[in-house]
């Protein structure tokens, strides 16, 4: 014979694990239909802090297959490294909008710059910047010396210029630029002084 | 009438009721010629009837793993292949039957589950159309051949071609692209390229030669046809059938083949010139009719009578130096002027001008067009990519470098800007040469006045022609690479419309232009070559 007190405590256990079956069942249909938000999976760069300083961008145009220098203020950090990092993010900015002279593709972005000394800078490109890029020798030649001359231009001591995408070594940007080699910064100027738009 | 009233005869006495033993036994001396006469027709019927079975069908499959064939059975008026075999080659796989249901898993990744007599499958989780009824046949999973360009990608997660009616079938980016270009020697020699090494079987036949590739995954140059409007070799026919690729190469001369470069270069030329070539040979023999597989001698030609093959072109292994002297040309190959490459091919389309036109289409015409003008200036001219084939820059460089002509043009397209852009080479930083051997990267630097100045001859003549032009440096591989004077020209349409790229009117207002300009300096380049 089962005392009633136990019957009484086992019914009620019973119907507690129940309800808390039903509850979590309940709780787990409800995270499953929450939709995952969509990411962006570009790195979150910091919010930059330094004076503000007068720079020369150096902006393609598409139009007339030019490269024009442009003036800027922008926030530069002090470290060399970062400002180089900062005066490409600014001259990306550019290219972004989609009223710009020479529009790069969306989630194009600087993953990063290294100046190795003596004299040798790394941009780092991601991938979302090569996959994107239109193909062709002159546009693909625009973006090149736009990079390479805005930051030859604002950071003394550059000699030559390594692109890598993604941080690898690709063999062209979107099918014509060489990305094999290390850009001679002084071939690259010569090329900058011919892509001024005619007088 | 006679075998009629035999007939009659016949059914008469048998409607007589004598018993059929009996009238066997009494018609044995009439019957026996006639037995005899009936097992030698099967015998001969028999035999005429296997000696003309089709041959058994193959399909063909080239991977970068392996490249097999697989046997091929005939279901319900369509072709089929056992799954399971077709994907034992490439990875691990296992299969088991349950019932009605035949499951497949791949390299544990990849599971796929079929159903008998349906003409459905899931595979990873997906429907697949399977455009037939599966069927199972001792256990052997049996697709439809039509259903892998479908079906396979699900499994091996890569890209997958058919090519149905000669069952062929790619997986991967695995394909071997030639092409074909005919000197203007008499009597003229066609060069077959290949992107890889080759070893086809060769037949000669009165008025043809034929090369059957049955090992390697050749693919189709842009036509099928190759015509060189030449009366001695005036084309040569590209075809599948039954997993082999065969090239037919039309002469109206005794021809053979010679091969070079490890297998990458084929050259057709006459019987009597190869003999002569082969200039230590006292017993050179014309090419036997017949089949002869490639043994890396000229196919009719003994052992000791090998032209040279030391040509230095090894596309995929760019040496970092090149010799500063001159390389042994092979002797089967002439020394050309101009150098014209057809920019991209292949897989690299280039830029998309327009929704149904890609780059590499334009430049193979421009190219087409650029030699025809060139050589009606006396100019001898190589089209280095006169199909659609892959070439990578380095291939693109080192047949240039080899063939040591007076001006490389590599030839580009472009929808972006007006006009046309000439460019030379931006060299990349650094890159010393050692004593006689060149930096690969910075090869052309010797060169580079003189290219400055072809690019300047032909700026000039496009501007006489009121052409919108001009003259810049690029980052444009392979003109860094070239030895020789190298330009590149970016064609893109004087208007905003793209289409006009391909209007036969302007490309040849281009491309008289350049050949104009690279007549004129002619002799400037002719004196560096």
């Amino acid at each position: 014979m089962i005392p009633r007190h136990l019957l009484i405590g086992m019914t009620v256990l019973l119907a507690a694990a129940l309800g808390l079956s039903l509850y979590a069942w309940h709780m787990r249909s409800t995270v499953a239909s929450v939709p995952i938000a969509s990411t962006d999976t570009r790195p979150l760069a910091p919010p930059v802090a330094g004076p503000t300083e007068r720079v020369t961008l150096y902006v393609a145009y598409d139009a007339d297959g030019s490269l024009r220098a442009q003036p800027a203020l922008i926030p530069l950090p002090s470290g060399r490294q970062q400002r180089a990092e900062e005066l490409l993010r600014a001259v990306l900015s550019i290219y972004l909008d989609k009223s710009s002279p020479h529009v790069l593709g969306s989630g194009a972005d600087v993953r990063t710059v290294f100046l190795v000394d003596p004299g040798v800078a790394v941009i780092d490109l991601n991938s979302a910047f090569a996959d994107t890029h239109r193909s062709g020798v002159l546009v693909e030649e625009l973006t090149v010396a736009s990079l390479i001359h805005t930051i030859s231009a604002n950071t003394p001591g550059i000699l030559k210029v390594k692109i890598l995408v993604d941080g690898k070594e690709r063999e062209t940007l979107a099918g014509h630029a060489d990305l094999s080699s290390f850009y001679d910064v002084t071939a690259v100027n010569q090329l900058a002084t011919q892509l001024q738009p005619a007088q | 009438m006679r075998w009629t009233k035999l007939s009659r005869s016949i059914g008469a006495s048998r409607s007589a009721g004598v018993p059929p033993a009996v009238q066997s036994a009494s018609r044995a001396p009439d019957i026996l010629p006639g037995g005899l006469f009936l097992i030698f027709t099967l015998t001969v019927m028999s035999a005429i009837l296997l000696s003309a079975a089709p041959p058994e069908k193959h399909l063909a499959v080239f991977s970068v793993a392996a490249n097999y064939s697989l046997p091929l059975v005939q279901r319900e008026g369509r072709a089929y292949v056992g799954l399971l075999e077709l994907l034992e080659p490439l990875g691990k796989v296992t299969a088991k039957s349950e019932g009605p249901r035949w499951r497949l898993r791949y390299n544990n990744n990849a599971e796929g589950v079929f159903q008998i007599g349906k003409t459905h499958a899931r595979v990873q989780g997906r429907d697949a159309d399977l455009s037939g009824r599966f069927l199972v046949e001792n256990n052997r999973g049996l697709v439809p051949v039509a259903s892998l360009p479908s079906l396979l990608p699900r499994f091996l997660g890569g890209p997958v071609t058919l090519h149905e009616a000669s069952a062929r079938l790619f997986i991967g980016s695995v394909g071997t692209h030639f092409t074909a270009a005919l000197s203007a020697e008499n009597p003229p020699r066609l060069v077959f390229h290949f992107t890889a090494p080759v070893n086809p079987s060769v037949a000669t036949e009165p008025g043809a030669l034929r090369m059957t590739f049955s090992r390697e995954p050749l693919v189709a140059p842009a036509s099928p046809t190759l015509t060189f409007g030449n009366r001695t070799i005036p084309s040569a026919i590209y075809s599948e059938s039954n997993g082999a690729a065969v090239v037919t190469v039309n002469a109206a001369i005794p021809v053979m083949a010679t091969f070079s470069s490890d297998g990458r270069t084929i050259t057709i030329s006459s019987t009597s010139t190869a003999a002569s070539a082969s200039s230590g040979s006292q017993n050179a023999n014309p090419p036997a009719s017949g089949t002869a597989p490639n043994t890396g001698v000229p196919n009719g030609v003994p052992n000791g009578s090998v032209p040279n093959s030391s040509a230095p072109t090894l596309p995929g292994q760019p040496a970092q130096a090149l010799p500063g002297t001159p390389p042994a040309t092979p002797a089967s190959t002439r020394r050309y002027f101009a150098v014209v490459d057809a920019s991209h091919g292949g897989d690299d389309h280039g830029e998309t001008l327009s929704a149904t036109l890609l780059e590499k289409d334009v430049t193979i015409a421009l190219a087409r067009s650029l030699r025809q003008e060139l050589e009606s200036r006396g100019i001898p001219t190589l089209v280095l990519r006169d199909s659609d084939a892959n070439l990578t820059l380095d291939q693109r460089a080192i047949f240039a470098n080899t063939d040591h002509a007076a001006i490389y043009i590599a030839v580009h397209a472009a929808s972006n800007g007006h006009g046309v852009r000439v460019y030379t080479a931006l060299l990349p930083f650094g890159g010393d040469d050692r004593g006689t051997f060149r930096n690969w990267s910075t090869a052309q630097h010797a060169s580079l006045s003189l290219s400055q100045s072809a690019a300047a001859a032909v700026a000039a003549e496009f501007q006489r022609r009121q052409i919108p032009v001009r003259t810049l440096t690029a980052p444009l591989r392979p003109l860094n690479n070239v030895l020789g004077p190298a330009i590149a020209v970016e064609v893109a349409p004087q208007g905003s419309d793209s289409s006009q790229l391909t209007a036969p009117d302007y490309q040849q207002l281009v491309t008289s232009a350049v050949a104009t300009a690279i007549a004129a300096t002619r002799d400037q380049l002719g004196a560096a070559q």
